[in-house]
Order: structure tokens, then sequence, then C-alpha cells
């Protein structure tokens, strides 16, 4: 009687390994892309990071941003940019801008003054005109929100390094944190190539990203390491084929209700949120993509030792290193 | 596995109508709010008015009331980071000593010779004496009004660091000794900033010390971040000092251990006053707002018994002096003394309205803040888009739970049902595990929920795929079942450590917004763990009990 929606059949033999040279190779393009346009297009960073001031300003009325940025422009701000924000949630009687001063001096902050000059202007545009959210953040902590957010990508990724090592072999922490350093850097460099705001809720959404992406490694480790023990003379390209093929409904099926939920909030959840689901989503399709083509690649690469109940046959048995003309004879 | 003991099915199942009923009181938000705050407010007033009563209630008292803190960015709100210039304090201190200083030394004048102040850089205290011969003696002097610091990590040494160059002495704060004030500074600004908060009654502040210097405050409901920084950021720094002279060149140079400082009502004019003060506004017990003898608005106060003491002393000695009025650098007034003022209290009147001498009365009352504070980040949130906001936020969680539990129930059936019912309760157990503790919500703590929603499923669908391969190897229900709970376990564990190190990791690095995601991220790995397998497991059990299933088609 049962239906039941399979996205991956029972059974299934991919030979995950066919293009094993291709897709490491668009790994790795994608890698260096991505590092090329975070270096040339660099991030789009938002106060947090940049410092400076940004006012969120709702009307009922439709605008014209060159209308606000001629307001603007007689105030001797500096560098300001206008952008109107366009989400469907909004309705037509709902119309959303972002303004954003660069910093003014070392303090940081347009003072009070000049927020009550930038309101009474760009009233003079638009009467109907309110400041939803104004916030300001100082040039000295955006450096160290900076350098905090470095810390906390490079100390999560130490931590699980450190916990698969623990768990499993260095072959499989090393094999797992090359992976993750492939989704941030990819997850980076879409926000470079399409100028996504770059702010710490995107540090949030890149950590989190991190912690999927290496669960969905950790799952497929696990059962390798079972596999491993289980079919000991089994070349381990095979073991690993037949891994992935088994944990393959599971890492499908999880990434499809969690791109379900993130696809609700990209929709629903308002443009607030928007840039950090985004990069959740992808953290999630990269995450998958990386497990399967990149993790596991390093892992074959640099062997593992296949028995953990017996002594690694690395390891020579003891007397094997005497030449055999010394040894007793039998 | 499946064999659950009575107790833990009462357990089990205690626990999740448990979190049930700490979540509830968060679907009556306004009435549980208002009920709340009644009783705040009867606690502050010690009566309750007709409208307090009715708000009370609106919740029954015998229900559990705890609700989610919404966030700044959900409730709207203001928000700052402010930095204490811990520095200033070191220059207060080293004006507070020069009088001692120069009582000790002038004692010994006949050795040391004549001793004179000389500009030095702030947090220095320079002094230079007549015979440079005799500096050790001086050195001594300056050694007796050492005190060893007060710390722990300081004791032992002296709060002085004492050093002599020719006939210059030089006097600072020791190393340790600086380690200790910054430290108390910074205390004393969080408590009168939290005082100066209190007193303006809004709900639930975050008021709390961030790293070394810095304090971060956070206020809902209140209009901007301005307003906040109005009443926090004023040092309300009242003093009495000694008037030299006054004049209308703000160049004029007022000489070592002077200062000159401009009128406050009257433009242009500026006073040479002494820089030690006679007495200060921590000696004050009292400040009410009143009106003086002309009907104008009038700052009242009163001193303690040593300030009073001083404050009479001064003034019988210098009857027909004026003296100035110091607030926070301004002069507010300079009258004349005429007759000793022994009794302790004065008035403080000047160009002010009736809002501005509350406002003073409020700011003497809470005391002055040790240190000028200066802002790194303000940020104001319109309550209008916080609602927004919530609604946005909640339309999803609900999209998404609908569209992952249809999809759960496609793909497995009753079993995904049970998996559903698993993603259900883990929302409703994040939500009143949030609401036990007070934690807050912010807009990505709603995208954590809506995440955990997605990766909740993990678990059960890892438990349902290892069930399957069992029941495709040809076991038994029962057995298949079993198995593939026990075979999952490590990669769960495995899976959510890791999730755990990073939701950590952001946990201790990260700052507002962040912080708040990794907790509940974190809140939400713990109960999605517990759901997922003790609750799924447990329908699960009920369903084979009842049913006792020959086949199983998942």
């Amino acid at each position: 009687m049962a239906f039941r929606l399979k996205l991956v059949p029972d059974n299934t033999s991919y030979n995950f390994f066919r293009w094993q040279w291709l897709t490491f190779g668009i790994s790795a393009v994608a890698m260096v892309a991505s590092v090329v346009l975070i270096l040339t297009m660099g991030l789009n960073f938002g106060i947090d990071f940049k410092g400076g001031t940004t006012i969120r300003t709702e009307s009922p009325t439709a605008f014209e941003v060159g209308d606000y940025r001629q307001a603007l422009n007689e105030l001797n701000l500096g560098d300001v940019s206008i952008t109107e924000v366009f989400d469907p949630s909004f309705g037509t009687t709902k119309h959303v801008a972002m303004i954003r001063i660069g910093t003014m001096d070392e303090t940081g902050s347009v003072t009070p003054e000049q927020l009550n000059e930038i309101e009474a202007a760009l009233q003079t545009v638009d009467p109907q005109v309110v400041f939803a959210a104004v916030e300001s953040v100082g040039p000295k902590v955006s450096g160290e929100l900076i350098k905090t957010a470095f810390y906390a990508v490079g100390a999560a990724t130490i931590g699980i390094l450190l916990y698969i090592w623990l768990r499993f072999e260095w072959q499989f922490a090393l094999g797992g944190v090359v992976a993750l350093v492939h989704d941030v850097l990819l997850t980076v460099g879409l926000f470079a190539a399409f100028q996504l705001r770059f702010d710490l809720t995107t540090i949030a959404a890149l950590l989190t990203t991190l912690g999927y992406s290496v669960n969905d490694t950790v799952v497929v480790f696990d059962r390798l390491r079972e596999n491993l023990v289980k079919y000991k003379t089994m070349p381990l390209i095979d073991v690993m084929n037949l891994t992935v093929n088994e944990t393959l409904s599971r890492t499908i099926m999880t990434a499809v209700t969690t791109a379900i939920a993130l696809t609700a909030m990209l929709i629903f959840g308002g443009d607030v949120v928007r840039e950090f689901v985004i990069a959740m989503l992808w953290g999630v399709v990269v995450g998958c993509y990386s497990t399967i083509y990149v993790a596991k690649n390093i892992v074959l690469w640099l062997g593992v030792k296949r028995d953990w109940s017996k002594p690694d046959p690395k390891e020579k048995a003891p007397g094997e290193d005497i030449p055999a003309a010394f040894r007793d004879a039998p | 596995m499946l064999d659950i003991p009575f107790w833990k099915r009462l357990l089990i199942l205690g626990l999740v109508a448990l979190g049930l009923l700490y979540a509830a009181p968060n679907l009556f938000y306004n009435r549980v709010e208002q009920h709340n705050d009644a009783i705040a407010a009867v606690e502050r007033n010690g009566f309750e008015t007709p409208d307090e009563a009715a708000a009370r209630a609106g919740w029954p008292n015998w229900l559990p009331s705890g609700l989610v803190n919404l966030g700044l960015d959900l409730r709207g709100g203001a928000h700052l980071l402010g930095e204490v210039h811990v520095q200033d304090v070191y220059k207060a201190r080293m004006d507070a000593l020069w009088p001692e200083l120069r009582d000790a030394l002038a004692a010994q004048r006949d050795v040391v010779g004549a001793v004179r102040r000389v500009q030095a850089p702030d947090g220095q205290l320079a002094v230079e004496i007549g015979n440079p011969d005799q500096m050790a003696k001086a050195v001594e002097i300056a050694r007796g009004l050492a005190t060893p610091v007060a710390s722990l990590t300081g004791a032992g040494q002296s709060d002085l660091a004492i050093s002599a160059n020719g006939n210059r002495l030089s006097v600072q704060l020791s190393e340790a000794e600086k380690a200790a004030t910054d430290d108390r500074t910074v205390q004393q600004s969080l408590e009168i900033i939290r005082r100066r908060i209190d007193e303006v009654g809004t709900r639930e502040p975050t008021i709390m010390r961030q790293g070394k210097d810095r304090i971060l405050i956070q206020v809902p409901g209140i209009g901007s971040a301005e307003e906040l920084k109005q009443l926090i950021g004023t040092t309300a720094k009242l003093t009495f000092n000694p008037v030299i002279s006054r004049t209308s060149d703000a160049n004029a140079r007022p000489g070592p251990g002077n200062v000159l400082l401009p009128s406050m009502d009257e433009p242009g004019v500026f006073y040479i006053i002494e820089e030690s003060p006679v007495v200060t506004g921590e000696d004050l017990t009292d400040a009410r707002p009143s009106f003086d003898q002309n009907g104008a608005p009038a700052v009242e106060f009163r001193f303690g018994p040593s300030g009073a003491k001083r404050f009479g002393a001064y003034t019988s000695a210098n009857i027909g002096q004026p003296f100035a009025i110091v607030l926070d650098n301004q002069v507010i007034s300079a009258p004349v003394i005429r007759q000793a003022i022994t009794t302790g209290s004065g008035q403080i009147s000047g160009a002010m309205n009736v809002e501005d001498s509350t406002r003073l009365a409020v700011l003497l009352r809470a005391g002055a803040l040790p240190a000028e504070m200066t802002f790194l980040e303000e940020r104001t949130i319109g309550p209008e888009l916080g609602q927004d906001s919530v609604d946005a936020g909640r339309l999803s969680a609900v999209i998404a739970t609908v569209a992952v539990v249809a999809y759960m129930i496609a793909s497995y059936g009753l079993f995904g049902a049970f998996a559903s019912i698993a993603v259900i309760v883990n929302i409703i157990l994040i939500l009143s595990i949030m609401s036990m503790m007070g934690a807050t919500l912010t807009l990505p703590g709603i995208a954590g929920i809506v995440l955990t929603v997605g990766t909740a499923v993990d678990a059960n669908v890892i438990i349902y795929e290892r069930i399957r391969e069992e029941l495709r190897a040809g076991k038994r229900v029962v057995k298949a079942i079993d198995d593939g709970f026990s075979e999952a376990m490590s990669a769960i564990i495995d899976a959510n450590v890791t999730s755990f190190i990073a939701a950590a990791v952001m946990f201790f690095l990260g700052s507002g917004p962040v912080k708040g995601f990794a907790v509940t991220l974190t809140i939400g790995l713990v109960t999605s763990v517990f759901t997922a397998i003790y609750l799924t497991r447990l329908l699960i059990v009920f369903w084979l009990e009842w049913r006792k299933p020959k086949e199983l088609i998942l």
C-alpha cells in the first residue's frame, strides 16, 4: 500500500570516483576562483566590519533613490550609499531604503545633530519617511570584530579537526578540514561574486555551515570506519564507494529537509535575514558536495589503516627487518 | 533497546509535558507580559492600581510566566557599547594627592626648600623642590603617602610609583594600582549606569561588562540610542571649588593647579578656579528638584557628615569670597559666600527649567560616573521593524515546519509522522527552555530554530535509513528497529558534537546577535537529540506494542 517518496533508489552503486580528477579539479578551480574574487572584488562589508552608520528608512510612498541622494548631497556627509530594498513581502505600501554613511572620524558615528539634519532633508523629499533603524559602529570596534570573526572561524575549524582526529584517524581529520576550508572559501567567494552584505550574522551563518558540512562528513566517515572493519580485503576505493552509496539516501534526505526549511526562510523570512539564509543554503549544497567529492578523496590519497583490531600492517612484524641471511634457519 | 522501563516512559512524556507547560505563556505573550509587568510595578511602588490588578489577573499566578525574551532586533530599542576612559581616574587621583603632598612637604620646608607643582602629563604629579640635594628626603615623604594595593593580584605592592630627577619629583600610580583602579572604575560605572536606567524604570535592560573597559547596554522599548546616551553619557561630576578670578579671556593662562572653565549660563565668561575641590558630589547624600527664593527651578542637596564638616570649615574661613559650583567642567554658578554653611545642605540654581532640575537631581542621586564614556557602537531599532521581523520569522517557521512534515511523511509514512511529532515537540522544547532561562531570542535565533527544524530530522533520518538497511538485510521488524537505533547512535553523537563545537565557538567569541544564535543552536542540539532518540523511539515502541506488526514498509 505504502507510497514512499524516494529520491534515492534502495540499492545504488554509483561509482563516485569515476570522475574524481574532474570533480576534484572543479573544486580546486572553484577555490582558486573564490580567492581571486575575494581579492579582486573584495567583500561588501557591513558596518559591523567597516564602521560607519546605516539608516533604514521606511515610507508608504514610492521614492526615487536619486531624490534621496540629492537631498543628502547638500549635507556633506562624505561617502554615502543609498540602496532600495526590494522584498516580495512588502506589498505596495512599504518602501524601504538602506542609507549607508561611511566613517566620519574617530568616533565613527554620525552625530545626533547630523541625524536630525538627515531626517529633515529626507522629509523635504518624502514627508512620510520614518527611520526604522539606525545603527553605527566605530572603526575601533569594527576592526576588532573582523579579528574576532577570523578567530571564530579558525577556532571552530581547529576544534572540529581535533575532534575528528580523536574519534577517527588523522587522515580523516585532514580530509574533513580540507572539505571545511573548501566550503568556507566557496561561501565567502559567493558573497564576493554577488557583493552580498557580509557582516556578523554572515559569520554566524558561516559557522553554522561549518557545523552542518562537518556533520555530513562525519556521518559518512562513521560508516566508512564501520565498513573498513567489515570488509577487510576490499580495496579502499571500493569500500568508499560502497559507503557513500549506503549513506547517500540519508545525505540527500537531510540536505533536502534542511533546504526546504531554509527556502521557507528565504522566501518568507523578510529581507533582514536574507543574506544569512543565502549563506546557509549555499553552505548546505556545497557541504554535501564536499563530503562526497573532497573529504573522501583526501582520505583515499592519504590511505588509511584498515583494521583497528590488529596492529598496523605497515608496521613491520617483529624480526622482519633482520636480513634473511641472519635469521635462524627453519 | 526497545524495552523501555515504565519510569523511563513516564520521564520522557513528563519532560515533554513540562516543555509544553513552560512554552505555553508564549502563546499569550502580551497578556503574560502585562501580568509580569504589573507584578514588577507592584513590587517597585508598594501599592497596586486597578489597572495593574486587572493586568495581573489576566494570567493565572500558578501557571509558569516565563517568556522568551525578545531581542532588540525583534522588539525595538537601543543598544550602546561604551568605553570607559579609565585613565581619567588616574588624573583625579593625582589632583587629590597634591594638597596632601604639598602639606607633607611644606612641613619639612627647612629641609627640602620651597615646593612648587609643575606641568606634567595627565595622570602624573610633578613637583619641584628648592633643595635638590635633599631629594632623598622628599622621596621618603612622598613614599609615606603611599598605601599597599588592595587587590589580589597586586597585593603587597605600593599604589604609587615615585621617581626623582634633579629637583623634580614625579608621582604616578603604579601598574598594579592602575589595574586595580581600572577594574573598580568599570564596576562603579556599571553600577551607576544601572541605577540611572532603573530610575527611568524601563523593562529588563541588559547592562554588562565586556572586556577590560567596555560596557554593553541594551534597553528594549526606549525610543532611540540618543535618548539613552543622554541619560548615561553624562558624567554628572559635581564639585565645589575655590574661585581665583573671573575673566572673559578664553585663552587666559590659569597657572599650575588651577583650571579655566566656562560659565554655563553666561556666554563668554570664564572662571579660573582651583583644580582641587573643597567638596565633591560623592559627599552628597540626597538631591531633589525644588525652587529657589525667586521661584526658579533649582536642585536642593544635602551633604553627609564629613562633607558637611569640610564645607562648613571652608565657608566660615572664606566669607565674602566667591566659590564655584562646577558640573561636568562647566561653572553652574559662582555665588559669594555670605555666611558659614554648617547645616550641610544647600541649593544649586542656575539657568535651568523644571525638566533640567529633575534630571540633574536624578543624576546627582545616582552618583557621578567615575570617568567619562565614549560610545563605540550605537544601534536603534524601531518597534515596527521588530514586529515585522517577528511576523516574518513566525510565518517562515510555520511554513518550514509544514513543508518538512509533509516531506517526512511522504518519505517514511507513519515513521515520518513520528519524526514530525518529534520535530514539533522539539520546537516547543526550545521555546520552553529559552523561557525558563530567560534567554533572548534574536532574529538570527529564529533562523536558527528554522534551521533546527531542518536538521532535527537528521538524527531520525540516520536511524530510519539504518532500519531500512536492516530490513533489506532480511531482519525481522523488531530486530531491525532495535539494530537501526543502536547502529545509528555513534553517527548521531559525532554529528551533534561537531555542531556543538561550532555553537560553542560562536558563543564564546561572538557578540550580540551571534551569541543569541549560538544559544538557540545549542538548545536546539540538545532538544533534537532528546526528541529524535528518546521521543521517537518511545512512539515507535508504543506502536510496536499496540500493533505487533509482522512487517514494516519503510
